[in-house]
């Protein structure tokens, strides 16, 4: 009997002292890890979301004009990877794009066009000049070339080069994404989305 | 009546009028064919143009000789270093300058790398077409080199001005050559790695092989250069038969195929590659010591060190950096072959600094003028079979 007892009695002890091992644990996690358990939980604006999504997934219309389009094709191409920013889906369709890249000299002949493409876009949407011809004329300074695509769209951002490589135009993409998530669930969000 | 006139997307009789571009995600630039379609078979295509027109030719009649060399690179923006050698070697006849042969090696080297540039880009973009999204990388992949390469020598990828009045704007360097050999060991298996994904392929065969046929009258008659006429069987290379920049010198063949399809342009352009790859092997081998450029100073700078000691030098290079190249009266044509075809500059100067008139004669412009015509033959041919 007495053996019997003896041996209740210290496992009672043990268990005893798990629990309070496991109480002293916890309670010294809780203490420990009570900063980052706050830093975990986000409280944020809807706008900033919807922000932080769109500048992830900045869809470019397929729209290639000049020698720029040619350094636009390799910013999408493997070695420079416009992926790694969300922005490599080029569509054939304005319909689906959200962003147009304005890739070389506009000529007169084609300012209409630009700007209907421009207007079938669906909103919010956002307009990046590549190169120096797309945002003043460039070394184009005649009767044939608009000067400067920005007096028929828009733009956001302006990229210099002649052409810029395409590290150029990701630095502008990624200036662009640093401006969509600045203005995100601003009133200048909303009105770009109306 | 024109398709035009008829009006776009309407249903006349059995065929479909359709508009393609000028925005259109396979036009690689900006260019309208308006295409009568009887399914999926095109039965004319009748081309518009100027949605790129720049005005080029007349921003050079006020710039001085060296001003218009980096408007050129702009022309084909896939050949600059062709454009630049087509525009100098034009105005280098005028001036009856001679250039020192390193020169000549060296424009020979950045010419025909640019030809393997350009053709991967055409190659990569066609495949894409297709939907052979791989063989598009792939041939971005070995671009990239050649574009590093021009980096190194001139300082920009792609719109180089390297090619100079006189000579070339600077020497070659150490990294640049050894860059070059490192290229001409890698590419030829590349080469063969686009051939094993397309030549045998049955979904590119299926869709170029019998397609665009152009006779070798229609060719000749519709003033094709570079490959497609090659394509239609003749044997026709400016490089061969009016060499220009010790061409003469490197032993290479004009690939010529007899089917004038799709496909023999594709097979033509491949090969293309591998000869120019071989010219710049042998460039490279036999590359000579010497002058980059001309060492008359009326056309080119006199080196530097001189300004310091020479009085003559330091009025030679005053003159020259402020009234530029002035160039003897008189008009001259020169043609260089480019991947495209023929690219020539006519130029009338009337012995100032500034040319009177700059005349480009552009390959792909001058083969547009052809696509409704031939189109529309062949159309005929197909609605009256015999």
């Amino acid at each position: 009997m007495g053996l019997i007892e003896d041996a209740a009695e210290r496992v009672g002890t043990e268990v005893n002292n798990l629990k309070l091992n496991v109480q002293d644990a916890v309670e010294a996690m809780a203490h420990e890890y009570a900063g980052s358990l706050y830093d975990s939980i986000l409280t944020t604006k809807l706008g900033k979301v919807v922000g932080w999504a769109q500048k992830n997934a900045l869809w470019p219309a397929t729209f290639g004009l000049a020698c720029c389009a040619i350094e636009m094709m390799a910013m999408a191409n493997s070695r420079w990877d416009a992926a790694r920013f969300g922005a490599e889906v080029f569509r054939a369709s304005p319909r689906q794009a959200d962003l147009m890249i304005v890739s070389g000299r506009v000529s007169q002949k084609m300012a209409p066009i630009l700007k209907q493409i421009y207007d079938q876009m669906p909103e919010p949407k956002w307009v990046i000049s590549m190169g120096a011809c797309a945002s003043c004329g460039g070394i184009f300074n005649n009767y044939s070339i608009v000067q400067g695509v920005d007096r028929v769209i828009p733009v956001d951002v302006y990229v210099p080069g002649c052409p810029p490589g395409p590290e150029a135009l990701l630095y502008g993409l990624i200036k662009l994404q640093e401006k969509i998530m600045a203005e995100a669930g601003t009133e200048k969000a909303k009105k770009r989305a109306a | 009546m024109s398709v035009t006139e008829q009006g776009l997307l309407e249903r006349d009789k059995d065929t479909m009028t359709l508009n393609m571009g000028p925005q259109h995600p396979s036009t690689h630039g900006v260019f309208r064919v308006i295409l009568e379609m009887d399914g999926e078979i095109v039965k004319t295509a009748e081309p518009e143009i100027g949605y790129l027109h720049t005005g080029i030719e007349k921003n050079c009649e006020n710039k001085r000789y060296i001003h218009v060399i980096p408007m050129t690179d702009r022309l084909d923006y896939l050949n600059p270093p062709g454009n630049n050698l087509a525009f100098c070697l034009t105005t280098e006849k005028l001036l009856g300058v001679e250039i020192p042969e390193r020169a000549q090696s060296l424009r020979v080297i950045m010419c025909e790398l640019a030809r393997i540039a350009s053709h991967l880009v055409w190659l990569g973009t066609h495949a894409l077409d297709i939907g052979a999204m791989t063989v598009f990388l792939y041939c971005w992949r070995e671009r990239e080199m050649v574009l590093d390469l021009n980096e190194e020598v001139s300082g920009v990828r792609m719109m180089t001005s390297y090619i100079r009045v006189g000579g070339v704007a600077k020497d070659a360097t150490r990294p640049w050559l050894d860059g070059i050999r490192d290229f001409i060991d890698y590419f030829p298996a590349k080469v063969d790695e686009y051939e094993l994904l397309l030549t045998n392929n049955p979904i590119w065969i299926d869709r170029t092989q019998g397609i665009g046929v152009l006779s070798r009258e229609e060719a000749i008659d519709w003033s094709l250069s570079g490959p497609a006429l090659r394509a239609s069987g003749v044997n026709w290379d400016i490089r061969k038969s009016h060499p220009y920049s010790g061409y003469e010198k490197y032993s290479f063949d004009v690939p010529v195929y007899q089917g004038g399809d799709i496909y023999d342009r594709y097979r033509v352009r491949i090969e293309e590659m591998r000869q120019s790859r071989e010219i710049v092997k042998q460039a490279i081998e036999k590359l000579p010591a010497g002058d980059y450029k001309t060492p008359d100073n009326k056309v080119s700078l006199p080196p530097r060190e001189t300004l310091d000691t020479s009085m003559e030098a330091l009025i030679h290079h005053f003159k020259l950096v402020s009234e530029g190249i002035s160039v003897p009266k008189g008009e001259a044509y020169v043609p260089i072959e480019g991947p495209r075809g023929e690219v020539g500059f006519y130029i009338v100067s009337d012995g100032t600094n500034i040319p009177y008139r700059v005349k480009l004669r552009a390959p792909s412009f001058m083969a547009i003028p052809g696509i409704w015509e031939l189109t529309y033959l062949a159309s005929q041919e197909y609605s009256c079979p015999t």
